[in-house]
């Protein structure tokens, strides 16, 4: 299926641009238009169906779901509605509002936001094709753990003591008329309707994310034909140990969305990086970016901002660990 | 005069919101006053969770995405 597109990078760089396949430049751009044209194609199908699907799918509806929900299942419940919810990073604080001032609890809330930028329907399917179904899988299952864990964990250090006062108001309130005014009542939307949405959609997310994947395709083409074989495995294989959190660390001055570190995650890994290593590095790139935790200022004290911060960098060299031990089993 | 007001963060979305109304009110002669707004207690106060949203004289009429041309339109037009 996705041969066409190997054919149409074979044609453009040996036949139009008269590169050699042996050379390292020909190598490298034949990796990046295959990588480029085969990732947006996929990008428009995709964004575009998924739109038709989800298309009645709004936080003012996870919202209304999850307030008065027990904690038990809450954090999961947070963390997938998350993982699933289409919602731009800019509404974070909004929402983090929204859902405190229905009562529901900060760590569900924090559930949800953590999940939010680590798991979306493009990410999935990208992953899908350019790394397989069991690399996917874990993905999502390590994914959505993270977000249930931390959730669950602020909710136990009482994180909502460390909310800015109004916040902190606004969450009491909540808490105290309980009987949820289901804003929204669920109504089927017409196809047209969805369709309407999912083109704009498609055209939104696109125009979002089409750089990126020039970005991280090009980083991906530059290992794959420049660093030499080997030294990847050799320098950063996973007898060191130091090599999972720093590049937790290396992560989060970069920052892209999941869209673009995809493309660098298959070539770090064909280069020999071990997969914990990889995991921990994409995982901080996309979460834990300053920009966005300097947002959040405005409704958390430092200290909690600061927990936050460094349960996720906690997480994922944890996360790249495991997998480093467990890799071979994969 | 209509007081328009643009609830977000400040982010690209939001401000080509504003630019919308303000340019599609010229275009249509209507006087209006557009403000942005990124307090997050104000927005919270409007109930509103997706940003941009657009509050035309303390009525939320809008959110969660840059509003279409005809939308804007029947809003100008309407009393």
């Amino acid at each position: 299926m996705f041969a066409i597109f190997t054919q149409f990078a074979d044609w453009l760089t040996y036949s139009i641009f008269g590169l050699s396949p042996d050379s390292k430049l020909g190598d490298a751009v034949h990796f990046f238009i295959e990588d480029v044209s085969k990732i947006y194609a996929l990008l428009i199908v995709m964004i575009y169906v998924v739109a038709l699907l989800r298309a009645s799918l709004n936080v003012e509806r996870v919202r209304d779901y999850l307030s008065g929900k027990n904690r038990g299942i809450g954090y999961l419940l947070g963390s997938g509605f998350g993982a699933i919810t289409p919602f731009c990073s800019c509404s974070s604080i909004p929402v983090f509002l929204g859902f405190t001032s229905a009562g529901i609890p900060v760590g569900i809330t924090m559930s949800f936001l953590l999940t939010s930028p680590l798991i979306n329907e493009v990410a999935i399917l990208l992953l899908m094709s350019l790394l397989g179904w069991k690399f996917t899988l874990l993905y999502v299952v390590i994914g959505i753990s993270v977000g249930t864990l931390g959730g669950f964990f602020l909710d136990s250090i009482k994180a909502e003591r460390w909310l800015q006062s109004f916040a902190a108001k606004a969450l009491a309130q909540g808490q105290q008329n309980d009987q949820t005014n289901h804003s929204q009542t669920a109504t089927a939307m017409p196809l047209a309707q969805r369709h309407e949405f999912a083109k704009d959609e498609t055209l939104e997310i696109f125009s979002r994310v089409w750089k990126w994947v020039i970005i991280g395709v090009g980083l991906g083409a530059a290992l794959h034909g420049f660093v030499p074989d080997g030294w990847i495995e050799q320098y950063l294989g996973d007898g060191q140990w130091w090599s999972v959190p720093a590049a937790v660390l290396l992560g989060i001055p970069l920052y892209s969305n999941a869209t673009g570190v995809i493309p660098v995650m298959e070539s770090l890994i064909i280069n020999g990086l071990p997969i914990g290593t990889t995991l921990a590095f994409c995982m901080s790139t996309v979460a834990a970016s300053f920009p966005e935790f300097i947002l959040l200022k405005q409704v958390m004290q430092w200290r909690l901002l600061a927990t936050v911060f460094l349960l996720l960098l906690v997480s994922f060299t944890a996360v790249g660990w495991i997998f480093n031990a467990f890799s071979s089993f994969l | 005069m209509k007081q328009i007001k643009v609830l977000g963060s400040g982010c690209t979305k939001c401000t080509k919101t504003a630019e919308l109304i303000d340019k599609l009110a010229q275009e249509s002669g209507v006087h209006v006053n557009v403000t942005k707004e990124t307090d997050p207690q104000v927005i919270m106060r409007y109930g509103v969770m997706s940003t941009p949203a657009v509050v035309i004289d303390e009525q939320l009429v809008h959110s969660g995405s840059i509003p279409h041309r005809d939308q804007v339109q029947t809003w100008l037009t309407q009393e």
